[in-house]
C-alpha cells in the first residue's frame, strides 16, 4: 500500500475516500452505475432488434423489386400457418423434430461419458478429457460440418472405409440421416459438460446411503442418480435443441437441395428470394418453440445448472 | 460402487465417443496437405503447395483481416460489459435480479437465425448501414454472456471477507479494487476474452446476416464450399481456423483453473 499512498497526493486520495463512501452508503447507485451500461445494450439493441423482426414480420415485399413495403398485413403469418397450404407448418415440424431425435441422441451418447468423467476418472485423466471434450465445442462450428460433407461425400473415408471390410455404400451425403448425424456430432459436447458438471456435484454419500437403504445399481440409477442429472441433461438439451432449431449450415452443407428447415427457408428468403419480411415472419416461430421449451425448463430446475 | 462389467462398459464408451469427436477433426486437418484437387480418400499424395495458395489469395486475407479486426472488437465489448453485469448480478441482491440474469441468457439460448434475423431488421430499421461494426455489435451481445460466466464464476469462489478485511485494514475503494479484487478476477477476465474471442472468430448463423457484403474468414469459407469452389484452399484455411481456435481455448483452460491471489493448494 505504501507505494499507493506515496504516488497519489493527500488531495486526491481524500477525494477518492470521499468517492468510496458515496457509493457504499447508496448500494442501488452502484447497482445501476454496474448493471446500466449492460442492460442499455441488451434493451436497446437486443431486445430492439426481437421487436424489429416481429414488426417486419407484418410488412410485405414487393414482388418484382424484393423491396420492402411497409403496410401492415397479416399475409405472412398466414401463410406460415395456413391449413390448407401445410407447406411451412410442415417444414417447421419436420425441424423440431429433428431437434429433438438430435437431444435424445445427445443425452444418450453424452450420459455414459459424464458420469466416467465426473465419478470414475482420476483427476488427471478428468482433466483430459474435459479439454478433449471443450475443444471440439469451441473449434469452429463450420469446420466441423465441412468435416463431415468431407467424410460422407461418395468417395469419402466412410465408403472408403467400409470398402475395407467388405460392406457396401453407405450413401448417406445429402439425407436426413446424414443430417441427424452430423447435428449430433456438433452438438454433443454441450450436452456433455453441464451433464458432468451435474454428476460432479451428487455427493458419495447419497449414493453409499441408497445402497445402505438395500437400492441395487439400477435402482439408485433411477431414483438418486437420474434425478440429481436432470437439471444438467436439461440445461444441455436447452443447447441442442435451440442450436438444431436455428441452424442453416448443416441443411445447406449436409442436407443438400432437397433439405427444407426452418432455418435454411429463412436463410432462402433472405438471400435467393429476397424475401426479407416472409424471413423475419418465420424466424418467429423458433422464438415462440424456443419460450415454450424455456419455461418447461424452468420448471425443472434447469437454470441453476447453467 | 459400479461393477467391473459396468467400469469396462464406461471406459469404452468414452473412448468412443471422444474418437466420435476428434476423428472428424484429423480427417478434415489431413486434407490440407492434400497434394490433388479431388476431395477423396485416401489423398493421392501429400504436398504443403495449397499453403502458398490460400496466403496469395487477397480475398482470404481481407478476409482473415476482417474476422481478427470483429474478433477483437466484439471481444473488447464483452469484457467491458461482460464483468459489468458479473459485479453487478453476483454482489447485489434486488427485486428483478433473476429476470435480468435470464435475458441476457436469451441471446445464446434463442436459435442463432433469430438473432441474426433480428440483428439485420434492427440495421435495417434504424438506417445503419452494415460494415465491421454491425458485426462486432452482433458478436459482443452474445460474448458478454461469455465473459460474464466466467468472471461470476471466479467471484462466486472469491470470499467476501477478503474485501471487508481490506478495509478493516484502512484502504479505499479504488484501493481495494487495485490490491484485493483485481488480482482475483484479472486471469478469469483474460480466459473469459480469449473464448469470446474464439466464439467471435468462427461465427458464421449471426454473422451471415449482420455483415452484408463483407466477408469473414468462416463466411468465405462457406460461400466456398457452396459454390464448391477453391476447396484446396478451404481445406488449408480450415487447418489455420482450427489451430486459430484452440490456442486461446487452451490457454483459457488453464487461466480460468488458476485463482489469482487465491492460490492456496
Amino acid at each position: 500500500m505504501a507505494v499507493d499512498a506515496s504516488s497519489a497526493g493527500p488531495a486526491l486520495r481524500g477525494a477518492r475516500r470521499n468517492l468510496s463512501a458515496f457509493f457504499w452508503r447508496r448500494p442501488w447507485l452502484k447497482v445501476t452505475a454496474l448493471l446500466g451500461p449492460p442492460l442499455a445494450w441488451l434493451v436497446l439493441i437486443y431486445l430492439a432488434a426481437l421487436v424489429a423482426l416481429l414488426i417486419s414480420g407484418f410488412w410485405t415485399s414487393d414482388f418484382f423489386t424484393g423491396k420492402i413495403v411497409h403496410d401492415w398485413t397479416l399475409e405472412n403469418f398466414k401463410q406460415i400457418f395456413s391449413l390448407s397450404d401445410t407447406t411451412y407448418l410442415r417444414i417447421a415440424w419436420t425441424t423440431i423434430w429433428m431437434a429433438a431425435a438430435v437431444t435424445v441422441t445427445d443425452a444418450i451418447l453424452a450420459f455414459p461419458i459424464a458420469y466416467y468423467m465426473a465419478r470414475i476418472a482420476r483427476p488427471r485423466t478428468r482433466a483430459l478429457l474435459f479439454v478433449l471434450v471443450l475443444l471440439p465445442l469451441w473449434s469452429s462450428y463450420i469446420v466441423r460440418v465441412y468435416a463431415w460433407r468431407v467424410i460422407l461425400q461418395e468417395n469419402g473415408i466412410l465408403n472408403w472405409a467400409l470398402h475395407g471390410v467388405g460392406l457396401p455404400d453407405a450413401n448417406l451425403a445429402f439425407t436426413n440421416t446424414s443430417m441427424w448425424i452430423v447435428f449430433s456430432y456438433v452438438w454433443l459436447p454441450f450436452m456433455i459438460l453441464p451433464v458432468f458438471a451435474a454428476l460432479e456435484r451428487i455427493p458419495d454419500n447419497y449414493l453409499e446411503a441408497s445402497a445402505d437403504l438395500g437400492a441395487r445399481g439400477f435402482r439408485t440409477f433411477r431414483s438418486v442418480i437420474l434425478p440429481l442429472a436432470l437439471p444438467g441433461l436439461v440445461a444441455g438439451s436447452i443447447f441442442t435443441f435451440s442450436l438444431t432449431l436455428g441452424d442453416y449450415l448443416t441443411p445447406v452443407l449436409i442436407g443438400g437441395a432437397n433439405a427444407q428447415f426452418i432455418g435454411n427457408v429463412v436463410f432462402n428468403n433472405v438471400g435467393v428470394a429476397n424475401n426479407v419480411p416472409f424471413a423475419a415472419a418465420y424466424a418467429v416461430l423458433p422464438v415462440l418453440v424456443i419460450a415454450l421449451y424455456l419455461a418447461i425448463a424452468r420448471k425443472l430446475g434447469a437454470f441453476e445448472a447453467l | 460402487m459400479e461393477t467391473r462389467r459396468l467400469r469396462i462398459g464406461l471406459v469404452a464408451w468414452t473412448v468412443f465417443i471422444v474418437a466420435f469427436l476428434w476423428v472428424p477433426l484429423l480427417v478434415i486437418c489431413t486434407y490440407a496437405f492434400n497434394k490433388s484437387n479431388i476431395q477423396d480418400w485416401p489423398p493421392a499424395g501429400l504436398s504443403t503447395k495449397w499453403f502458398g495458395t490460400a496466403w496469395d489469395n487477397p480475398d482470404v486475407r481481407d478476409a482473415f483481416v476482417l474476422s481478427v479486426k470483429a474478433g477483437v472488437g466484439a471481444t473488447a465489448f464483452a469484457v467491458v460489459f461482460g464483468t459489468l453485469l458479473a459485479f453487478g448480478l453476483q454482489r447485489f441482491h434486488f427485486f428483478g435480479r433473476d429476470v435480468i440474469s435470464f435475458l441476457f441468457i436469451l441471446p445464446i439460448a434463442l436459435p442463432g437465425i433469430v438473432t441474426g434475423m433480428a440483428l439485420n431488421r434492427f440495421y435495417d430499421v434504424a438506417g445503419v448501414g452494415l460494415s465491421v461494426w454491425t458485426i462486432v455489435i452482433g458478436h459482443a451481445t452474445f460474448c458478454m454472456v461469455i465473459v460474464f460466466n466466467n468472471v461470476v464464476a471466479r467471484l462466486r469462489r472469491t470470499s467476501p471477507s477478503l474485501i471487508e478485511a481490506s478495509q478493516d485494514l484502512g484502504a479505499d475503494g479504488w484501493q481495494t479494487f487495485r490490491f484485493v479484487t483485481w488480482p482475483t478476477i484479472a486471469t478469469s477476465l483474460v480466459a473469459g476474452g480469449l473464448l469470446a474471442f474464439a466464439l467471435s472468430f468462427d461465427e458464421v448463423i449471426v454473422t451471415y446476416f449482420t455483415a452484408g457484403s463483407n466477408n469473414t474468414l468462416p463466411l468465405i469459407i462457406f460461400g466456398y464450399i457452396r459454390e464448391g469452389l477453391r476447396l484446396p484452399v478451404v481445406n488449408v484455411i480450415v487447418l489455420a481456423v482450427l489451430l486459430l481456435t484452440v490456442v486461446p481455448v487452451v490457454v483459457s483452460v488453464r487461466l480460468a483453473r488458476d485463482t489469482g491471489v487465491l492460490r492456496q493448494r
